[in-house]
């Protein structure tokens, strides 16, 4: 799998997934990021304006310091994080070593809701890669 | 390494400042921030200490406008100089594909810069790259001071110890008041497209 280049079948297929099992439930943003803070693709549910860009280094940086702090406990890696906050809350999930899925989300949602669906958009996205 | 959106058409760069601790990556991004501000869409984010210094990284993204069709995002980082951040260091310098290295001109900091300059050739071996292949501009910085009397080391030295195998553009520059910092930044984009260019053809 080449992530330099995705093609534009693979992130249309991609985007499908995330508007039908992410944003359709109610979470405000999707981003998924590279490990080096590039976005891969972002959507939003047409209200929400985010500044994905400075947001994709800043979360980058956050998961990696994470997972540094994951080997120095001995613990392989923190597959997951979450940020809670009054009105947003922010919940990042790796896709593989280089890919990582994070959705804002607002107080509509539970957060087992909201997992129970990353896992599933994740396990899709893997299964497109897998195919092409 | 760079991405590139074939959809929407967007090439995403990005360009790291390195160099000892208090040499002047910060205010080569804040003079950068201040003066093509109508290129920059979002807020110079930094994170750094109660002291003003960078802890993690500076962050600036920079639209350059397009070529052959494609916006050109640049991603301006920097990384914090002091010795003791050398994790955090190689964090940012993930998937880096530009850099550009600010050294300090002053003369009591010349084993520093080089000090400095050889653990960038070690870290970018950590991620499998060379000093030697990667786009690099260096930068002699602070030779403003100069005019106040303080040690400055000739530029004839400076290439001496840092240049002499790199064989890389380099400019004499001071952050503080903007001379040669846009030069510095137009050379290490047009460096760094040719070889994504090269990469990707």
């Amino acid at each position: 799998m080449n992530y330099g280049v995705v093609s534009q079948e693979q992130l249309e297929k991609i985007d499908e997934i995330l508007t039908e099992k992410l944003i359709k439930i109610g979470v405000d943003c999707v981003i998924i990021i590279d490990m080096a803070g590039n976005i891969i693709t972002a959507k939003d549910n047409g209200t929400s304006k985010y500044d994905v860009y400075s947001f994709a280094a800043l979360a980058a940086g956050n998961f990696a310091t994470v997972d540094a702090m994951a080997k120095l406990v001995g613990e392989e890696e923190f597959s997951l994080l979450f940020h809670k906050g009054t009105d947003c809350n922010i919940h990042f999930s790796k896709i593989d070593d280089e890919l990582l899925l994070i959705s804002m989300f607002g107080k509509d949602i539970s957060l087992g809701f909201l997992r129970l669906n990353v896992v599933e958009t994740i396990e899709q996205i893997k299964k497109l890669w897998a195919r092409d | 390494m760079s991405f590139i959106n074939l959809r929407e058409k967007i090439v995403q760069i990005k360009i790291v400042y390195y160099g000892p601790g208090r040499g002047g990556k910060t205010t080569n991004l804040e003079y950068i921030n201040r003066k093509f501000n109508k290129q920059i869409q979002s807020e110079m984010v930094s994170l750094k200490t109660h002291g003003d210094r960078t802890l993690f990284f500076d962050f600036l993204p920079f639209d350059m406008g397009k070529i052959k069709g494609y916006e050109m995002k640049i991603q301006l980082y920097t990384v914090p100089g002091q010795v003791k951040y050398n994790a955090t260091r190689k964090l940012v310098l993930k998937g880096v594909d530009g850099i550009v290295f600010v050294a300090d001109a002053q003369e009591q900091m010349r084993e520093k810069n080089i000090r400095s300059l050889n653990q960038l050739y070690e870290n970018l071996q950590t991620y499998k790259q060379s000093i030697f292949k990667i786009p690099l501009v260096l930068q002699f910085n602070k030779v403003d001071l100069r005019n106040q009397g303080i040690p400055i080391l000739p530029t004839s030295v400076l290439k001496k110890d840092m240049n002499s195998k790199l064989k890389v553009p380099s400019f004499e520059a001071s952050a503080l008041t903007g001379y040669n910092v846009p030069e510095t930044l137009k050379k290490i984009i047009s460096s760094t497209v040719v070889s994504i260019q090269k990469k990707l053809l």
